[in-house]
């Protein structure tokens, strides 16, 4: 099965990149640009039938690895 | 919002400060005006439990321009040029979050430097981890040395040096200190005083948003169970608009619009105001709607608190608001002025129309508390009989143990993540005893290092605290320096436990004993305690970042040989003390004992000799003899040099371990020309200095009286295998 | 020779360029990205550095920067454009030059020094590492492993564009001398028409003995020295 997961800086914790994206592309003329956050997408594929089981494992993956709860919250998405 | 007695346990104040805040401030504090004495009482602000210590070590000499107080230490290094350094721990954070702790940890004390006028040309670091077969050691020393590099070389300052340590007593609180030096004009300093009323103060940097609320509070605290649940949030750094704030706070500084500027480190705006407006025996008021704020509906306790990093705080001369503005709009900057300085002594701040706290910056300044605590004599380690018979075990295999041991490994795994030649003056790259960087456009040079001993300091933290001052001073003559002062980083546990607040005193007592007698003074420094988990402290980690003068960078001094079929002279009297030394940790796995002593005579006595060696152009190659002994030094030597050695044990009285092994302080390594030999030793006698001549340089292999015989291209081998093999480079 | 060095927001070698430029006799102004026009010269410098801080892709924001027509027109027109580093990436993300750079192999920033074996010396850049069999320069960068598809790499090998490739002590191009696992171990590309140099070493580092070498040195001399 595969399952997607995107990490994402959370809302209150500075995103550098995503400022300095958003400055860039107004520079370009993007001027109906409020805001830009930048963030990881991982695509995860495991052996495993049980959507709920699944689902479960790659939160684990989520909190053990890819994000530090500190500053990063997850969504996962079944695909 | 009523202030109930577990909102005040939450911002760690105990119930007498709390008395003492209202009887200082005749009233019941607001929950913003709470949070401001929390943050400004607790010890990472206040010093409260280290300032009678501090008090005592040395910090004055006529090189001095500025010791301790301002956001750096300043010397005079001649002509006009000044010296501005500074260590920081950033220990807490970085276990929470390695990469970003560390990051801004480097981030907040490049600010430090370039606060008062200087430019950063060197960083340097000291980290300590817990074991390496500890299960969060490899993430945290590689999310560590990631984060110090990735802010470091985006800013785009050389690490010249640092150290790299593993220990038990680390493993759930590892150690980041950052040590950052730059350079400015002797005068052109910038200085956090406030000075005259009715001029404006100024934001500059980074918008204010959530970040670290309350960090301060957390570098004080212990860490339980729950901490890593718990996390409270950690700043991210964004060493971009670092480099912009640099560039750009350099700029304004070349005229006179700038009467005080301080960095919002820990305690953000709340502790740059108060200290700014303290120094200067004003008042401040400050519009919290001015603020630039990154989110909305930000609350003023969040403004005053926020440890959002990369921002600024400066009291500008009235009249030179614009000029300013253009500036920091050039380079992308928030620029905002926020408030005035008053002759109120007292810190107003106002939102939305209404005065929302209101202090006297006499009770958050000059009386905060001051603690005397209660301490107690370390129980110093005693010399004990060995279970084994040490001199059973082969030296060649002992050796290699200590080889690739990851305390004693050659470590550019870790140098070659940092940039070590951006700005184009390094000429000692970290390796080697000191850093080297060149002041730019001169032929001179500052000599850099930073030393902890922590097992020494366990063992017996007055001598520690000596030895770790001595061996910092010896980095710097190794390489043909004149040690000039030093900054100081205090890791210890915590403070409100007597043994621990003794680890503390007897610490400071021989830091300063030997500051004292080598006339190296204490410039800046930092104290980190709570550095405990569990009830389980870290050894006590004093480290020390030092700065030496190179007058005349053609008398630069390195480790590695030069020359096949010169001397090699130990330096210094081989009593062979093995208790503490890598020899029996590493492969007797024995810990007990007391470290070597420490001779403040012999020091300052084999220095000088080293110096005047140096300075009449006799000596091919230095190095410092240290951890792991002369076996280890030689080694490094031979490897770095690419040229071999064949020596004896000159002395009966003393095992060949002990010889080769043992850790006795004051001691050097010199290669001398068989032309230059007579000279040399003519000069060690005239000065009392004890020398062995043990051997001679020869091509690629080393070899020991009867014991080895070994290509130096194995040991480098073995050397160089820890790292690439713990992290799977291989 | 009159040169001109972009100032990007993140920048962090253009001094250490302009001082090597001067030392070389080379008469040098400092241009901001804002500019939209470049002073007269003969030689662009794009100098290392994080800028803009790296975000997003290493390059790409200062590709789009004000200044850049101007630095693309100036190339048309048979100028010489330099890229070292940050510099390189910047020639990628705007066209100037072909391929990409991808992060080293081994995940991790390389601060070192390295050996280089000038391949094409025909050229304004190269000129008097003639003589030099081994050129050793310092590295300091986290995405410098050069990747192009084969069809490229054919076609760089086969116009002889590629003026440098890492190599061991003794000159052996060997891939344990690769230090971010380039392809080809390819260190600096020329473009078509050798006017454009991209390079990851850092010549500017290395000018004066004391700084344990002099091989950046000859870049600047054949610099100084090429027709104008």
């Amino acid at each position: 099965m595969k399952i997607s997961a995107i990490v994402t800086l959370k809302k209150d914790v500075l995103d550098p990149q995503g400022k300095v994206v958003s400055q860039t592309l107004r520079n370009m003329g993007y001027d109906n640009i409020i805001n830009v956050r930048q963030g990881k997408y991982f695509e995860i594929e495991l052996n495993e039938i049980n959507k709920e089981k699944a689902k479960k494992k790659v939160e684990e993956i989520c909190k053990n690895l890819l994000t530090n709860i500190v500053i990063e919250d997850y969504t996962i998405n079944l695909k | 919002m009523k202030i109930t007695n577990e909102i005040i346990n939450k911002h760690g104040i105990k119930p007498h400060e709390f008395k003492k805040i209202i009887s200082l401030i005749q009233k019941e504090p607001n929950i913003l005006e709470l949070g401001i004495f929390s943050a400004m009482w607790n010890e990472h602000c206040s010093y409260k439990s280290s300032k009678k210590y501090l008090r005592t070590l040395p910090t004055n000499n006529k090189k001095v321009i500025q010791g301790p107080g301002e956001n750096a230490g300043v010397i005079d290094i001649e002509d006009d040029d000044a010296l501005v350094f500074k260590i920081e721990s950033h220990n807490h954070p970085s276990y929470i979050e390695p990469y970003q702790g560390a990051a801004t940890g480097v981030g907040g004390i490049l600010r430090d430097i370039f606060t008062m006028g200087a430019r950063p040309i060197a960083i340097l670091n000291s980290i300590h981890f817990g074991s390496h077969k500890h299960i969060k050691t490899k993430n945290l020393l590689n999310g560590v040395v990631s984060g110090i590099g990735g802010y470091g070389n985006c800013v785009g300052i050389p690490t010249v040096g640092g150290e790299v340590k593993f220990d038990d007593s680390y493993n759930e609180n590892i150690l980041v200190n950052a040590m950052a030096v730059g350079l400015a004009k002797k005068n052109k300093i910038f200085y956090s005083k406030a000075q005259g009323i009715n001029q404006p103060v100024i934001y500059v940097g980074s918008k204010t948003g959530r970040d670290g609320i309350h960090g301060a509070s957390m570098a004080s605290a212990e860490f339980d169970d729950n901490t890593e649940e718990k996390k409270p949030t950690v700043q991210v750094g964004d060493p971009f608009t670092e480099k912009l704030l640099l560039e750009a706070c350099l700029e304004l500084m070349k005229d006179d619009s700038i009467i005080a500027i301080q960095d919002m480190g820990a305690a953000g705006l709340t502790s740059s105001s108060v200290e700014m407006a303290s120094k200067g025996d004003l008042g401040i008021e400050i519009n919290l709607n001015n603020i630039p704020c990154r989110e909305k509906n930000m609350t003023p306790y969040e403004m005053m608190l926020s440890e959002t990093q990369e921002r600024m705080l400066l009291i500008l001369n009235s009249g030179k608001e614009e000029k300013a503005k253009k500036i920091f709009n050039k380079w992308g900057l928030d620029f905002s002025i926020i408030g005035k300085t008053t002759n109120s002594r007292n810190l107003v701040l106002n939102f939305n129309d209404k005065e929302v706290a209101n202090l006297p910056l006499s009770s958050l300044s000059i009386n905060a508390p001051v603690y005397d605590r209660k301490w107690k004599k370390n129980e110093n380690q005693k010399k004990v009989n060995m279970q084994k018979n040490f001199k059973s075990f082969k030296i060649l295999d002992s050796f290699k143990k200590i080889l690739i041991s990851p305390n004693n490994s050659e470590k550019s795994w870790v140098w070659e993540q940092y940039d070590s030649t951006v700005m184009a003056d390094t000429v000692q790259k970290p390796g080697g005893d000191s850093g080297v960087v060149r002041i730019h456009g001169k032929n001179k040079g500052i000599a850099l290092t930073v030393d902890s001993s922590a097992h020494y300091c366990l063992a017996n933290p007055l001598m520690g605290g000596k030895q770790v001052v001595c061996e910092a001073w010896r980095n710097l003559i190794a390489v043909g320096s004149n040690p000039i002062a030093i900054t100081n980083c205090l890791n210890f546990g915590n403070p409100e436990k007597d043994k621990i607040m003794g680890q503390f005193v007897e610490t400071i007592d021989g830091i300063s004993q030997a500051c004292t007698y080598l006339d190296f003074p204490v410039v800046s420094g930092n104290v980190s305690f709570y550095n405990e988990t569990k009830n389980k402290a870290i050894a006590p980690t004093p480290t020390i970042g030092a700065a030496g003068l190179i007058k005349n960078l053609n008398y630069m001094m390195t480790k590695n040989i030069k020359e096949i079929g010169s001397h090699i002279l130990v330096i210094g009297k081989t009593l062979g003390h093995l208790y503490q030394s890598e020899f029996f940790r590493e492969v007797l796995f024995f810990k007990d004992g007391p470290p070597p002593e420490v001779n403040l005579f012999n020091e300052k006595n084999n220095g000088y000799a080293i110096q005047t060696l140096i300075a009449k152009k006799l000596v091919n190659s230095a190095h410092d003899i240290s951890s792991g002994g002369i076996l280890l030094a030689l080694t490094e030597m031979c490897i770095s040099g690419k040229i071999g050695a064949k020596i004896k044990i000159p002395n009966d009285n003393i095992s060949i371990h002990e010889y080769l092994f043992g850790e006795d302080q004051s001691r050097y390594l010199v290669e001398i020309n068989e032309k230059n030999i007579k000279e040399a030793t003519n000069i060690l006698k005239k000065n009392s200095v004890y020398y062995e001549i043990i051997g001679k340089t020869q091509k690629d292999k080393l070899n020991v009286d009867k014991e080895f015989d070994i290509k130096l291209s194995d040991l480098s081998k073995l050397n160089s295998f820890w790292f690439k093999n713990y992290f799977k480079e291989n | 020779m009159k040169s001109a060095v972009i100032v990007f927001p993140g920048s962090n070698c253009d001094r250490d360029v302009a001082v090597a430029l001067e030392k070389f006799h080379i008469k040098n102004q400092m241009v901001w990205h804002n500019e939209t026009e470049l002073p007269k010269c003969d030689l662009i410098i794009l100098p290392g550095g994080f800028s803009y801080g790296d975000y997003l892709r290493t390059g790409c924001i200062a590709s789009k920067s004000r200044i850049i027509n101007a630095v693309i027109k100036h190339e048309k027109n048979g100028g010489l454009i330099l890229g070292i580093c940050n510099g390189f990436q910047i020639l990628i993300e705007t066209g100037l030059l072909p391929g990409v750079l991808l992060r080293n192999k081994k995940l991790r920033f390389l601060s070192k020094n390295v050996f280089l074996k000038a391949l094409n010396i025909n050229n304004h850049f190269c000129l008097y590492y003639k003589q030099k069999k081994v050129i050793e320069l310092p590295i300091a960068h986290n995405e410098g492993s050069y990747f192009a598809n084969s069809n490229l790499l054919q076609n760089l090998e086969d116009n002889n564009l590629i003026a440098f490739k890492y190599c061991d002590q003794k000159g052996n191009i060997i891939s344990d001398a690769n230090p971010n696992g380039s392809s080809n171990n390819i260190a600096g590309i020329l473009n078509n028409k050798k006017n454009v140099l991209g390079m990851m070493p850092h010549p500017e580092r290395l000018i004066d003995p004391i700084l344990s070498g002099e091989d950046g040195s000859l870049m600047f001399k054949s610099l100084f020295n090429s027709p104008t």
